[in-house]
């Protein structure tokens, strides 16, 4: 039985107190890229009960993605981002979910992510990294970015960290273990990566600005 | 001189092209920031540094 709206709603005030979930519930965030970052950033926004929640990914599932990424077997060969929403509406029925199936591009992006109050920059590859951070920081000028860079391989869990790089740029990751580098990428270290974007994501729509 | 990264350097009178081109940067995989602002890749040709700036320069790497 799946608990009412109100019911969810009142257990998130009864946790995060009405104020926080306030914040929380009127915010709207996008996840750009829906890999070991991003659906492990959906995944927290979407329980902790962010208002609106967009998540943007042109990639289906495959079976090398299943090791890190909120996935099921049964979904490979499904867009991501249906998938993705598949699976939060069963974590977070009453969650407000946007998917979109399309690459972002430094054409696209102020409209595809005009109502963002926050970014989450969740891509593989460094160059998109790059286009997504510099088109987000000149496009939208009210918008707040949170990237990754360096979250892959063995290296020590305590190496990844957030810096507030300017007023409205977060930079999460250890900013050198490349994915091309080492042995790749494995879940917990990819999910400590996720887990300081989505953090910083709830910090600052509690006005919690430094790190 | 201009922090860069947290470190002075005697570049002032350089624009961000001049400066990257005496350092590893891949310019597609950066984002340059100057006194707490973006710096538009198109103006890099003709952004100049000044005394007493402050960049930060990100360099991304793969993996997501």
């Amino acid at each position: 039985m799946i608990p009412s709206e109100k019911e969810w709603m009142d257990a998130l005030i009864s946790r995060h107190g009405m104020k926080l979930q306030e914040q929380f519930s009127s915010a709207t965030v996008a996840v750009c890229g829906l890999g070991g970052l991003g659906s492990n950033i959906a995944v927290a926004l979407a329980r902790a009960g962010i208002g609106r929640l967009l998540l943007i990914d042109f990639d289906r599932v495959d079976l090398t993605n299943l090791h890190r990424q909120q996935y099921k077997a049964n979904q490979i060969g499904q867009f991501k981002a249906d998938a993705l929403a598949e699976n939060l509406s069963e974590t977070a029925p009453y969650a407000n979910i946007r998917a979109v199936t399309a690459k972002i591009t430094e054409e696209n992006l102020a409209e595809l992510l005009k109502d963002a109050d926050i970014v989450c920059e969740a891509f593989d590859n460094a160059e998109a990294k790059a286009m997504l951070a510099n088109g987000v920081l000149g496009q939208l000028p009210k918008c707040c970015l949170i990237a990754a860079s360096g979250m892959a391989g063995l290296g020590s869990p305590n190496t990844i960290r957030t810096r507030r790089i300017t007023k409205r740029f977060y930079l999460c990751g250890d900013e050198v273990s490349d994915a091309a580098d080492t042995i790749g990428l494995v879940a917990p270290r990819v999910m400590l990566c996720a887990a300081h974007q989505a953090h910083t994501v709830l910090r600052i729509l509690a006005g919690e600005y430094e790190v | 001189m201009v922090k860069v990264n947290g470190t002075e350097l005697d570049i002032a009178g350089k624009t961000v092209s001049e400066y990257l081109t005496t350092t590893d940067y891949d310019p597609k995989r950066i984002a340059v920031e100057r006194n707490g602002d973006i710096v538009f890749k198109s103006q890099y040709d003709v952004t100049v540094l000044k005394d007493g700036d402050s960049v930060e320069i990100v360099s991304f790497v793969g993996g997501g």
